[in-house]
């Protein structure tokens, strides 16, 4: 064994800890995933309302809320009206 | 108000039921009134832990089916008058507990006692989710070690989806009780350090428990550590988490042994 393999075979806790920091970000997506549901939910919302009306990545507010019984999922969506310039140059 | 909490792990063998023990006599050494229920059906432990194995008559699976009152099924510990345990069956399969029988028991549990602490089987199956699922707060106990804090990360995600407050939309309180700590072998890198796992599990540390032989020896008598002996390092890190559970802030120290160099160079071959 050579010296630096006897130095690196000690300090194994750091492989420990990349491997579980990669690992546990895939398994907390399937399992867990909350967070990336709303995310979805997100993207598609926004390519249908887009293949309509032109609307600004911000102005779709989407949340999720768990109740006693149901959940309720609250989209809003703001929409320029038809006097905005943007909504002309897009029409 | 009476606070449910659970003791949970998901992976087996992290020193849970130490733990339920240790917390359970601290708790009730502080003067407050505890109860300790052995969730682990089929495969009891808590009660070998805390001594009292040749007292048990009766236990859960009987008062929640109705064949024994709570009353007769609580062993009331010898030490200390206000803290006592509820054990689990050894011969009925897990399959006798229901979701409403244990909720029963539970809040009949509430009038009597300040904290109710249940000792939950390893995995992630049902005895383990009856275990947490009516809990105000969970002690997640973990290992230094990869496997351990896995299963940690999948038990705070059941803790977060498939308990009753979670369900309400209310937040868990959840723990980390690090347990089984090296900090030699941790400052060599030899083992997770405790920030590693604080950053990778991210909920708050509660406490963090030294490896030692304290702890066998404990059990060998059938006293929780934090009786047998309250100076040990372990009983000292017990009785600070116990503390920090009823909200008094307590300085985090990481426990270390104070050893002279013959320890130094020979202890660890006893250990
Ligand atoms: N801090 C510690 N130092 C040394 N040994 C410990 C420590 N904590 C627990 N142990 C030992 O580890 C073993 C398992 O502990 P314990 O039974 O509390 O774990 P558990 O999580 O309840 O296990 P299970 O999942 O099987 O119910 C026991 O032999 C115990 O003495
Ligand atoms: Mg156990």
């Amino acid at each position: 064994m050579s010296l630096m393999s006897f130095f690196s075979r000690r300090t194994t806790a750091p492989v420990a800890r990349d491997r579980l920091q990669i690992l546990l970000a895939h398994e907390r997506g399937i399992v867990g995933g909350k967070s990336d549901l709303v995310a979805l939910l997100r993207e598609e919302i926004l390519n249908v309302i887009g293949k309509h009306v032109s609307v600004e990545r911000e102005k779709v507010q989407i949340k999720l809320d768990r109740g006693d019984s149901i959940s309720t999922l609250e989209i809003e969506v703001e929409i320029p009206s038809p006097a905005s310039p943007r909504i002309a140059v897009n029409a | 108000m009476a606070k449910v909490l659970v003791v949970t792990s998901g992976k087996g063998g992290v020193g849970k039921t130490t733990s339920t023990a240790a917390l359970g006599a601290a708790l009730a050494h502080n003067g407050e009134k505890v109860v300790v229920i052995d969730f682990d059906v089929g495969l009891r432990n808590l009660d070998l832990v805390m001594g009292a194995e040749r007292r048990v008559v009766f236990d859960l699976i009987n008062v929640v089916q109705g064949d024994a009152k709570l009353s007769q099924a609580l062993i009331r510990d010898k030490r200390l008058e206000n803290l006592a345990l509820l054990p689990a069956s050894q011969t009925r399969d897990k399959d006798a507990l229901t979701e409403e029988g244990v909720a029963k028991v539970l809040n009949e549990l509430r009038e009597k006692f300040d904290w109710i602490i249940c000792d939950s089987p390893a995995g992630i199956e049902r005895g383990a989710t009856l275990a947490m699922r009516h809990a105000d707060v969970a002690v997640v106990v973990t290992n230094p070690e990869v496997s351990s804090v896995r299963d940690s990360d999948r038990i705070i995600g059941l803790l977060d989806s498939k308990t009753e407050k979670a369900e309400k939309g209310e937040r868990m309180e959840k723990h980390l009780l690090l347990t089984r700590y090296d900090t030699a072998r941790a400052e060599r890198g030899e083992m997770l350090k405790v920030d590693d796992v604080l950053e990778i599990l991210s909920i708050p540390l509660i406490g963090i428990i030294p490896e030692s032989e304290e702890v066998l020896r404990a059990s060998n008598v059938g006293t929780p550590v934090t009786l047998s002996n309250p100076n040990s390092m372990p009983a000292r890190a017990y009785f600070d988490a116990a503390r920090r559970l009823r909200g008094e802030s307590v300085e985090m120290s990481i426990p270390t042994e104070k050893k002279g160099l013959l320890n130094k160079l020979f202890g660890r071959r006893a250990a």
